[in-house]
């Protein structure tokens, strides 16, 4: 086991020696063509229903979120990005050189008209955090952390609370309606358990979605950072990679091309968990100060 | 460069090598009217306008002349560059968009002047053949020239002739400069330029480039000139022949390649041989002698066609009888698809089967289609589902507009289910002609059979019928070599059985192993020459599935590429003229001197692999491969050279000429003549067309309209609107317009609006989006409206049929429909329904026949929207 893989709160101590190398995922949406081969190889494997929104018009994302019966799902974002010192162009005049090597410096390729216009794509999954909050307010222990260190759901205990639904800071898990159990990405646990890939791994075509052990996926994460960022490409930055963020870095982690935000991803996730300790210290300090202020009012002067 | 194709969003598994390429430095350009899925991951994105690319393409043709970018030693020698043609011939610089030759009355070209110097007519490429329509696909070039020793008589090895064809190549693409691309593309220069230079600073002796199109550039009445154009950039940057350079055809269905090679195209037989005709092919003979360019690989039709009249009559087909010629069918003319679509709805065809293809909604014009089906006395749908055209009586547009009633519909339709390709054995040829054998996985369910189950017991059970018959005409089919062994309970007849037929045999029963070895005595059979030795020593070739880990990139053990399992066509120049590769860099076959052969990493593509470069042939040899130089690659043609300018093949012209779409709102800056002379209409009421820019009305349908594809569903949606986990990403049809459009016509995006068209009007939700690019143009803006086409009326996924939208103008080489460029109107809100549709869509047609220019109706309905959750609205048809 790799010293530089962060631990878990359950892996691997509580599986001794039947623990097995941390793995997950490392998407480099910087290879993505939006296929949705992830969303429908997931639905196949892991027999999710289908649940169909209809034309949403956002883009050509009819998927919405990660929910219950999506465990994939690709974003799409069409970004036109004006450039300093650049006016929008009239359809009919055309820009200079040097805006063009600004839109380059942006990292803003494949563009004709002046401004700087782009398709970000990207598939979202369960990011089997190392801090999962979800895991810690499970009341029922169906919730639990696999020997390969991934977080996945027991259905047979579920007793559908919701907890963890309001736990995770990225909204990834959801009750079905028709059944009120929490479903949600097992990072393919069975097909692990044969020594196989995820399926959404197995059908990505361009290797957007990369599966394998966690400090091989960061190192590949890194040099390909660099690669982008040599050949102009600024704005990427890998969403998930640091193990000092809100959730002790993720098991699934990403390439971006552009702020979290912008793919509908939290900025800045931390472990709703964290707080506990100090939320359950401020309540009983508060309790303490009313006990106190009430047993202050009756001591004090009568009369 | 990936141009009228969007291969990331058709081809996403093999836009994996795309990507891999890109990771290893090479530049993506992708020019396409909108930006897809392919342009996000691209290098550089021009969006040209739709039905342009000639303009575009020839734009490069005359900076690579101008600027001196070509490969001299190169187009020297492997191409036609230097050869003189006919002095009678002109050029339409010289006649303002008509080359030499047009015939009025007969609307086609008498090809005679466009012909090498020197040579003579032959019968074939007289009038009465050009009556008979003979396709591209059949020509190969083989009409109108007759070379001795496959040397072109007349030519100027220093390329300065006037009328060699370098100069003519030269003077006809001069007026397309970077301003008049500019101007037709609606593009940047520098866009144009950027591409330009970049092709050209990657090609040469140390790097190629490669060019990948599918059917944006095929569906357009101009679409095979579109691939001359590319061919004349890739022969003049010596690009072809060569890793990393070429151009692919991006076939679409899994097995394309493989139905045009054995074919199921009316107007060839397998490998490219024409269908006899009645007139000039009377018997072998005629046909062969016709037929045949003495010089290259066509030089041996008599072999090829022989072989395969002994694959299919056998014991039967003898010297004495011909081999059985008599029995194969004539064509008389042009029985391609539209063209019997439009006999059907005339009640000249009875009957129709349909195969794996959905004409209801993946035809050009599906009112004319389905009504043409209606005429029908019967009808067979072979398919997974139920289709759109096996339930067009009860449920086509028609039926809910009035225009067709079932109880009038006389046609007996027969669906029988058929096999998925998991389910049965056999092959898939893609478009590097690579073939790959795939293996029985699982039984068909309940009555399913593939359909060479369906053929072949079809055949078995006419052979019965027709057992005790004594007429002649019957012996065609009752002497057919049928008795192919069969598996299983249902009787499977044995795929590899047919491939080793299609392989062939020597007279002593031995598999052939190579082409070369076919004779004309009847001693070898061979069910398509180009197939020859794809069951080689008596191994499944195509079988093979050696990881490409154990081996080196060419990889020639998985799979098998035909002819003769040569992974790079033409690959002979790949090296110099004296055999040596042009750098090692870009090192694949060469000769070596001291073995006396050609080797490398490939099958050398040479012919004959003893062959030197310096071979001359001898006054005696005139016929097939020796009667050709030692370093002219291009073994096809007669004079083995590429040919930058076709002087015999083509029905419209031996060069491209940018010709507006059938259907424009721009006039064509260069000529006077504005469309394809030769383009292949259907003027008759059930197919109007929009009138054209410059003809009055034309201002009624302002809007250029484009088809494409999306990922997510597949053709004509048979194979994803049925599935749940494909429709719920993408559940209804929907267009994409630009902000500037929207604005224009007050659509509303995830609103609905209406397109009309001279044939019909459809409804889509809308999509503003600004990957869809207003046109500038000397009048004004010119908006594009797009739409996916994989809508019908079935399925889980339901929608409009946007085919219907489209007219038949089809190119006239291979009758392909344009429906990547036309016009089209579009007004918010839903279309109107019932009999008030086609009302709605005559009260257009009578405006632009008015030739008004009015502001268009109120949007027809309620602009309700009755969205749900579930894959779409769902309205109540009247």
């Amino acid at each position: 086991m790799s010293g530089r893989v962060i631990e878990t709160s359950a892996w691997p101590d509580t599986y001794g020696e039947e623990a097995r190398p941390r793995v997950g995922f490392f998407t480099d949406s910087s290879v993505c063509i939006g296929c949705k081969a992830c969303e429908v190889a997931c639905k196949e494997w892991n027999e999710v229903p289908a649940d169909p929104l209809g034309f949403t018009g956002e883009s050509y994302d009819n998927s919405g979120d990660l929910g219950a019966n999506r465990w994939r799902h690709v974003a799409f974002i069409e970004q036109r990005v004006p450039v300093d010192g650049v006016a929008e162009a009239a359809p009919d005049s055309w820009v200079e050189e040097a805006a063009r090597q600004q839109l380059v410096e942006h990292g803003l390729d494949a563009h004709d008209d002046g401004s700087g216009f782009r398709w970000l794509m990207s598939s979202d999954v369960c990011k089997h955090c190392t801090e999962a909050a979800c895991l810690d307010v499970c009341p029922t222990g169906s919730l639990f952390r696999t020997e390969f260190g991934t977080v996945v759901v027991q259905e047979d205990i579920c007793n559908g609370c919701g907890y963890c639904v309001v736990a995770c800071p990225f909204g990834v898990l959801d009750q079905r309606e028709d059944d009120g159990r929490v479903w949600k990405c097992t990072l393919c646990y069975d097909r692990l358990r044969d020594d196989m890939e995820p399926a959404c791994a197995q059908a990505c075509p361009t290797d957007s979605i990369q599966f394998g052990t966690l400090d091989e996926l960061h190192e590949r994460a890194d040099r390909r950072l660099a690669q982008l960022h040599e050949r102009g490409h600024h704005d990427a930055r890998l969403y998930g990679r640091d193990p000092g963020d809100g959730v002790g870095g993720f098991g699934a982690f990403f390439l971006l091309l552009d702020e979290p935000e912008v793919y509908g991803l939290p900025p800045d996730p931390v472990a709703t968990t964290r707080r506990l300790g100090r939320n359950w210290a401020a309540a009983a300090g508060a309790a303490v100060a009313l006990a106190a202020g009430v047993a202050a009012s009756f001591i004090g002067g009568r009369g | 460069m990936i141009m009228g194709s969007n291969t990331a969003e058709c081809h996403p598994v093999g836009f994996q090598w795309v990507i891999e390429a890109k990771e290893r430095g090479a530049k993506i350009i992708h020019v396409d009217p909108r930006f897809t899925r392919t342009s996000a991951l691209a290098d550089l994105h021009v969006p040209l306008r739709a039905g342009t690319d000639i303009a575009f393409l020839g734009g490069i043709i005359n900076y690579i002349i101008e600027n001196g970018r070509w490969f001299d030693e190169y187009v020297k020698t492997y191409t036609n560059a230097p050869v003189i043609i006919k002095e009678e011939f002109k050029d339409t610089e010289d006649l303002d968009g008509f080359f030499s030759g047009f015939v009025e009355e007969d609307g086609l070209y008498d090809v005679t002047s466009w012909s090498y110097a020197g040579t003579e007519e032959r019968a074939g490429a007289d009038k009465r053949e050009q009556g008979a329509e003979v396709s591209g696909e059949q020509s190969h070039g083989a009409h109108g020239i007759d070379l001795k020793r496959g040397d072109p008589p007349e030519m100027d090895e220093s390329l300065q002739d006037p009328r060699c064809v370098f100069q003519i190549v030269r003077r006809h693409f001069s007026r397309y400069t970077p301003e008049v691309v500019e101007q037709i593309c609606a593009i940047s220069k520098e866009d144009f330029l950027e591409v330009a230079e970049a092709l050209c600073a990657n090609s040469g002796r140390e790097r190629t480039s490669a060019f990948a199109y599918a059917v944006g550039w095929t569906q357009h009445t101009v679409g095979v000139q579109y691939i001359r154009a590319a061919s004349i950039i890739q022969l003049l940057l010596g690009n072809i022949g060569r890793p990393g350079g070429g151009i692919l055809a991006l076939r679409g269905h899994a097995n394309i390649q493989g139905s045009t090679d054995i074919p199921t195209l009316f107007n060839i037989l397998p490998s490219y041989i024409p269908m006899p005709h009645p007139e000039g092919h009377g018997n072998l003979e005629e046909f062969v002698e016709n037929n045949r360019p003495t010089t290259g690989v066509w030089g041996e039709l008599r072999s090829y066609t022989v072989s395969l009249l002994k694959a299919w009559w056998g014991d039967a087909a003898t010297e004495e009888n011909d081999f059985c010629f008599d029995y194969v069918p004539r064509i008389d003319g042009d029985h391609s698809n539209y063209t019997t679509m439009v006999r059907m709805l005339d009640g000249e065809v009875k009957g129709f089967f349909v195969v794996g293809e959905n004409p209801a909604v993946g035809s050009a014009n599906g009112k004319l289609n389905r009504k043409a089906m209606a005429s029908l006395d019967w009808l067979v749908v072979r398919d997974l589902v139920e289709i759109e055209t096996a339930s067009f009586w009860r449920d086509s547009p028609e039926i809910e507009t009035g225009e067709l009633r079932t109880e009038n519909i006389g046609t007996e339709v027969f669906f029988l289910p058929a096999a998925a390709h998991t389910e049965k054995d056999g092959c898939f040829t893609n478009t590097q002609r690579l073939l790959q054998w795939h293996e029985k996985a699982v039984d068909p369910p309940g009555d399913c059979r593939s359909d060479l189950h369906f053929f072949y017991h079809l055949g078995r059970r006419i052979q019965e019928k027709l057992r005790r018959s004594r007429k002649r005409r019957d012996r065609a089919i009752k002497e057919l070599t049928w008795g192919y062994p069969t598996q299983g309970p249902h009787a499977d007849p044995d795929a590899d059985a047919i491939l080793q037929e299609i392989n062939g045999f020597d007279s002593d029963g031995n598999h052939i192993s190579k082409y070369q070895e076919l004779e004309s005595d009847g001693s070898t059979s061979c069910g398509s020459w180009l197939h020859a030795g794809i069951y080689k020593d008596g191994v499944n070739q195509p079988a093979r599935r050696r990881p490409r880990t154990e081996q080196d990139w060419v990889a020639r053990e998985w799979g098998w590429a035909w002819p003769a399992d040569t992974r790079i066509l033409y690959n002979r120049a790949s090296a110099d003229p004296e055999g040596k590769p042009w750098s090692e860099r870009k090192r694949y076959v060469w000769w070596d001197e001291e073995q006396g052969e050609w080797t490398g990493r490939d099958h050398p593509d040479t012919g004959k692999p003893d062959k030197p470069p310096d071979y001359r042939p001898g006054r005696t040899d005139k016929k097939g491969v020796p009667a050709l130089r030692g370093d002219t690659p291009f073994i096809a043609h007669p004079d083995g050279r590429g040919w930058l300018y076709v002087p015999a093949g083509l029905v419209d012209g031996p060069l491209p000429v940018h010709y507006e779409p059938h259907e424009s709102p721009f006039e064509n800056p260069l000529y006077g003549q504005q469309q394809n002379p030769l383009r292949q209409r259907f003027d008759r009421d059930a197919n109007p067309y929009n009138p054209t820019a410059g003809q009055p009305g034309a201002g009624v349908y302002p809007y250029v309209l484009t088809s494409y594809r999306l990922t997510e569903h597949h053709t004509a949606g048979g194979m994803s609107r049925t599935l749940s986990y494909l429709s719920e990403l993408q559940p209804e049809l929907f267009c994409e317009v630009s902000p500037e459009l929207a604005a224009e016509r007050n659509l509303e995006h995830r609103a609905w609006a209406t397109i009309v068209t001279s044939r019909t009007a459809i409804e889509a939700r809308v999509m503003v989006t600004e990957r869809m690019k207003p046109l500038p143009s000397e009048r004004g803006i010119v908006h594009q409206v797009g739409v996916p086409y994989h809508w019908g009326g079935r399925g889980l996924a339901k929608g409009d049929v946007v085919n219907d939208l489209f007219s038949l103008a089809l190119d006239p080489n291979v009758h392909i429909q344009e429906v990547k460029a036309a016009t089209c109107d579009i007004i918010p809100g839903r279309r109107p329904r019932g009999e008030a549709l086609p009302e709605f869509v005559a009260s257009y047609r009578m405006r632009a026949v008015a030739g008004t220019k009015q502001s268009p109706p109120e949007p027809a309905a309620e602009a309700h929207e009755s969205r749900e959750t579930g894959y779409g609205s769902e309205e109540e048809r009247l």
